[in-house]
């Protein structure tokens, strides 16, 4: 019974039924490729889209791989409106869209497995209050939600930290806007594990609730906790990206995939459809890929539907 | 179960006092209403009787209990931007949207019950894949983008549909419909295919999985060994064991449904009350964002209230607890 | 609801016209006019919607020049240089069939000056309006105005009786909560009537067929709809697939899509606005600077650099796509003080920008923010951040803030940013105009749009004095003065006027309006 559901798939039936999957494989590598070009884009990618000062205006607009009819330089898949070399701007984009999608959805599972577990271990006044607020927040839109944080964060910080803060009032709002189905799946895990005879005895013989919670409760919800987060990772990067079209995202001197979008879809009918297409491309492959691992993460994990 | 209720109504209420603070608290960080408000031209003095006449140099208690006063009466306030009352723009604004949502919604549980049904049957078929594979590509990528791809396709290169707007409405007096008109029912094409999107890909996803789960019960299986003919034993028992959750979540998607249409709408241009939520930003025109806020809320928490009291017809287990089976 | 009129109403207007013809112009732009009320709101696109339905006493055409509208004639009055006559156009009709006189006039004058009107500001001058018989109007002013008829091309006449009957004689009262009448009706004079109105959505109007100058203007459009759409990609879309047939505001990266496209057109002419960086150089020191004790802008020698260092040339090439003109002065071209030499570029030169940053003490530069709006002008957000890559070299760190208009203007106001992006127009094609917004120190009268903290006392009375200065060509030195210190002193970063960019289908016939307001009865259909 100590043993958890998670730990056993791991051992004997995890790089299994991984090894059978050929989607898994595939989207397992290509998410490994972009994150890892993602955090070491300084070193992969050619320039430095994010040092205003290597930045020549005149580049602008360059076609893939044709060299600029001004400076001559030629870039692999083009230059943007400011002549940032498109390439490098996505690795360095990227690197922004993933930071965001990690951390709000870390923010949010710490948030929400935190209050599932005190809603689902305590009951009673303190529970009803947070299910109810998730129950809310939940109906309510998540893209409301985080324009409405958007909004109020953006006003507390003082005017000149603004551009630097944009990152990080990104994170809270998407992460608080998500906390909820963390919450709701953690406290439901709970609520069973709670009754059964092993917690009971854990706390029949003195042991201190948040010890019990978090040696005996949390293992048991690691997997599907795990599936919410991954497909939430997804859901975070496309937000951040719909955000940015409704102007509340990152700067433009520092663009995320979604600011690149953003600025790309100005440019769809002009004919320089490069500047949308491989920023939209990367960011449509890495969300998929990550959609593909939940996918196959939550049938893995999920064994009454194997 | 009266105490019940009063309970809940209770806390319904609570909430949206709390939404409607924090709403009405953003809004003094969205901008300065007054900017664009006066030409300009304007001096100290015109800003000073401005913010004066529209009660902005309040403090903000004094604002937000007048607000609520106000709201508690169905008096929103005049807008900014357009200079009439809030109720009457959003009267007359509605219309759109709620078609629009309906058609998406229609668009999204059809496709999503017919599709989820056909990927669950077949479950490891290549066309089920496929469609489990193409299903993730339109959640994988941004509304706008996917709204203005349509636009370039069907209206640009192929010259098919509208790439903005209503097209042609019918006057019913208080109520504007496009559904009446060729080119109403044409110009609903891309937004709704655009908003229905995501929910039809949910749907889909939660059905197949449902239906998973139920096809391995036992009762299935004595229904197939009682030698029940499979059409039936799909749906007259599988898919209507499915539906439960089904219909509860997707209640619950509606107000995704009205979020998106933000975006939609913007897209699209489509006369609806996210398209004048979104002005109403731009403009920082406080009166339409508060109501907008607020009727999303009641919205929200109404169907959520029916919802729990449903729930608690259904299944008196579920007293005073208000966990429901979505996760 | 009663101006609700369903189709049905516009279709059987539509075939009352007397032309075998009917050519039904679909025109759309990003935003919508805000209100019907003619002195509620000055603004660009509330203003051009107007005036299609009604009139002023005198009215720009299409190529900027004055010309008669409700007047026929005007001159200062020969008894008294405080007062201008207006003589009034006779046998003109609203659109409900109510006859013009002056008493209409008077009444839409009085309407304008009133507090809650926006338009109070351009008759800031005037003390009385009065009626002189049937058709005479006169205004009288605080002293002689040698330029009123340039601020009266915006001020719309609305039909007395009419407001008074539907309890519109008030401008737009917020406080109230009603709806005013006249947001939502028009009863003008002008050329076209309004058929029905949403807001965001759809406006039709139509020929007004006893419209006054009917056998004078073309008048060949006889239906038009007006729809805003916002979203840029869509409304070039919206051209493309020929749904509208006239957009104002083409993005400078389609037009030469649209341009090659059978059947559309662009044609562009320089707009009446100038965009252009303010510095904060009276403060002590900078908050957002990482100067400790000083102030790095209020050194002449750092502003100058920054000057040289701004590629003006490369900013109109790439970024505005050749459509714009780069500026060396914050003035538009048609303005009464501009003169070629003083729109000259400052040279682009970084080697000698760095030089005189060394020269200040900022050999190893300073970091400082940027704060732009991000829907405001024509490609803001680009325009700020191709200069932050250009004052990058030169050591000026910036930090880019963009941001929505609602958000940006503050900070300038309430002198919260230390370096901004603003634009200018100037209604009055005066220079006096751009000295009391932006060069007289900032205070309750003059200068609320100057950001810079710049206070030059002096400078402060030689603007004052224009005002009520009556000799033009002593007027014009003094002008060239004050800009000669403005421009000396490096007060503000100008980077270029702006363009305007109409796109439209092949059979519509006009030249662009240098005040982005159309008036339609110009427009020919080939």
């Amino acid at each position: 019974m100590m043993e958890s559901r998670l730990s056993r798939a791991w051992q004997s039936d995890f790089l299994w039924s991984f090894r059978r999957s050929p989607t898994a494989v595939v989207s397992f590598f290509v998410v490994l490729v972009l994150v890892l070009g993602a955090v070491f884009a300084p070193l992969v990618a050619p320039h430095n889209p994010f040092d205003p000062s290597s930045l020549n205006l005149m580049n602008g607009f360059s076609k893939p791989m044709q060299p600029n009819a001004f400076t001559g330089e030629a870039f692999w898949l083009g230059t943007d409106d400011q002549g940032r070399d498109v390439f490098s701007t996505i690795l360095y984009g990227m690197r922004i869209s993933l930071f965001v999608g990690f951390c709000a959805v870390l923010f949010a599972m710490v948030l929400g497995v935190t209050l599932g577990l005190i809603a689902g271990y305590s009951g009673g006044m303190v529970g009803t209050v947070i299910m109810r607020i998730a129950d809310v927040q939940l109906t309510f839109p998540a893209i409301l939600v985080a324009m409405l944080i958007f909004g109020i964060a953006k006003g507390f910080t003082p005017v000149h930290l603004r551009d630097q803060m944009a990152v990080w009032v990104l994170i809270f709002a998407i992460g608080l806007s998500d906390w909820v189905q963390f919450a709701r799946v953690v406290r439901g895990a709970t609520l069973v594990e709670r009754k059964k005879d092993y917690v009971q005895a854990a706390s029949l013989n003195g042991r201190k609730a948040v010890g019990i919670m978090l040696r005996h409760i949390l293992p048991n919800v690691v997997g599907p906790v795990l599936v919410i987060a991954t497909i939430s990772l997804a859901l975070a990067i496309i937000a951040e990206a719909t955000l940015s079209f409704l102007g509340v995202g990152a700067p433009p001197t520092q663009p995320s995939l979604g600011t690149l979008i953003r600025i790309g879809q100005g440019f769809l009918f002009s004919g320089e459809w490069w500047i949308l297409f491989f920023p939209a491309t990367t960011l449509l492959v890495l969300a998929l890929s990550v959609n593909l691992l939940g996918d196959w993460l939550r049938d893995v994990l999920n064994p009454r539907l194997r | 179960m009266l105490a019940f209720v009063i309970r809940r109504v209770f806390q319904s209420f609570v909430v949206l006092l709390v939404v409607g603070l924090v709403a009405f608290s953003m809004f003094r960080f969205v901008g300065d209403p007054i900017e664009n408000m006066l030409g300009q031209e304007r001096t100290g003095a015109d800003i000073e009787r401005l913010r004066g006449q529209l009660g902005l140099d309040q403090p903000f208690p004094v604002q937000y209990f007048k607000f609520l006063t106000g709201a508690a009466q169905g008096n929103f306030g005049v807008s900014y931007r357009q200079g009439r009352p809030v109720a009457d723009i959003i009267a007359e604004r509605l219309p759109a949207t709620l078609e629009l949502a309906s058609v998406s919604a229609i668009l999204a549980i059809v496709f999503g019950l017919g599709l989820g049904v056909f990927t669950a049957i077949r479950r490891d078929g290549w066309a089920a894949n496929t469609i489990m594979t193409l299903s993730l590509v339109g959640v994988s990528l941004p509304t706008f983008l996917i709204g203005i791809l349509l636009i370039y396709l069907f209206a640009v290169e192929l010259n098919m549909l509208p790439s903005f707007g209503r097209g042609e409405v019918v006057d019913l007096g208080w109520w504007r419909t496009g559904f009446l008109t060729e080119s109403g029912l044409k110009a609903l094409i891309l937004p709704s295919i655009t908003l229905g999107l995501y929910q039809m890909t949910l749907i889909m996803r939660l059905v197949r999985s449902e239906m998973l789960e139920v096809l391995r019960q036992d009762y299935i299986r004595f229904a197939r060994a009682r030698g029940l003919r499979e059409k039936s034993v799909l749906f007259r028992h599988a898919l209507k064991n499915t539906l439960v959750p089904v219909i509860t979540v997707t209640g619950l998607q509606l107000g995704s449904i009205i979020a998106f249409a933000i975006i939609t709408e913007t897209v699209f241009q489509w006369p609806g009350v996210g398209l004048l939520f979104i002005n109403a930003i731009q403009f920082v025109d406080i009166p339409v964002m508060a109501a907008y806020l607020m009727l999303i809320s009641v919205m929200f928490v109404g169907i959520n209230l029916i919802v729990d009291l449903l729930y608690f017809v259904i299944d008196p287990r579920l007293r005073g607890d208000s966990s429901k089976a979505t996760a | 609801m009663k101006i609700r009129t369903t189709m049905l109403t516009a279709v059987l207007l539509a075939s009352t016209s007397t032309y075998a013809t009917a050519e039904t112009l679909n025109w759309a732009r990003a935003g919508d006019a805000l209100t019907l009320d003619p002195h509620a709101q000055n603004e660009g696109p509330t203003s051009a919607l107007s005036h299609q339905i009604m009139e002023p006493l005198v009215i720009r055409d299409m190529t900027g020049k004055i010309v008669p509208a409700l007047a026929t004639e005007w001159a200062p009055s020969e008894e008294d240089p405080n007062v201008w006559a207006f003589k009034l156009r006779e046998g003109v009709t609203f659109h409900d069939g109510a006859e013009f006189d002056s008493e209409d006039v008077v009444f839409s004058f009085n309407r304008a000056m009133s507090p809650d009107s926006d338009f109070k500001e351009l008759l800031a001058s005037v003390t009385e309006v009065r009626a002189n018989g049937k058709y005479g109007f006169e205004i009288v002013t605080n002293g002689p105005n040698p330029i009123m008829p340039s601020n009266l091309s915006d001020i719309f006449v609305i039909d007395k009786d009419w407001a008074e009957a539907n309890n519109a004689t008030k401008v737009q009262d917020f406080e109230g909560g009603e709806d005013t009448y006249a947001a939502r009706n028009a009863n003008g004079t002008g050329p076209y009537k309004l058929v029905s109105r949403e807001p965001d959505s759809k406006t039709v109007l139509t020929m007004n067929e006893n419209y006054w100058g009917k056998d004078e203007f073309p008048m060949e459009v006889t239906e038009i709809v007006y729809t805003p759409i916002q979203n840029a990609a869509t409304r070039v879309a919206a051209l493309l697939s020929g749904e509208v047939d006239f957009i104002q505001d083409v993005p400078v990266q389609d037009l030469q899509r649209v341009g090659s496209t059978d059947g559309l057109q662009v044609i562009t002419a320089p707009q009446n606005r100038v965009i252009f960086f303010g510095m904060n150089q009276g403060d002590a020191d900078l908050k957002g600077d990482d100067v400790e004790g000083k102030n790095p802008l209020a050194d002449k020698r750092v502003r100058e650099a920054m000057n040289m260092a701004i590629n003006r040339e490369a900013i109109k090439q790439v970024v505005m796509r050749g459509q714009s003109i780069p500026a060396g002065v914050a003035m538009p071209p048609f303005v009464n003080g501009w003169t070629e030499d003083l729109d000259s570029l400052p040279a682009n030169d970084v080697a000698k920008a760095k030089a005189l940053m060394a020269d200040a003490g900022y050999a190893d530069g300073f970091s400082i923010q940027l704060d732009c709006p991000n829907d405001r002008y024509i490609n803001d957000e680009a325009i700020c951040q191709a200069a932050v890559g250009m004052l990058a070299q030169i050591g000026v760190n910036v930090r880019l803030d963009a941001k929505p208009k609602a958000q940006h203007f503050p900070l300038i106001n309430n002198l919260e940013t230390d370096f901004y992006m603003l634009g200018w127009g100037v209604p009055t094609y005066d220079s006096e105009y751009i000295f009391n917004f932006l060069a007289h120190t900032k205070g309750e009268k003059y200068g609320s749009w100057n950001g810079t903290r710049f206070s030059n006392p002096e400078l402060d009375q030689q603007i004052q004095r224009l005002a009520s200065e009556t000799n033009l060509d002593e007027r014009n030195l003094m002008i060239a003065n004050i800009w000669s210190v403005v421009q000396d002193e490096v007060l503000y970063l100008p980077i270029h006027h702006q363009v305007l960019n109409w796109g439209m289908a092949a059979k519509v016939d006009t030249v662009v309006d240098p005040d982005d307001e159309p008036k339609i009865k110009y427009f020919k259909i080939k």
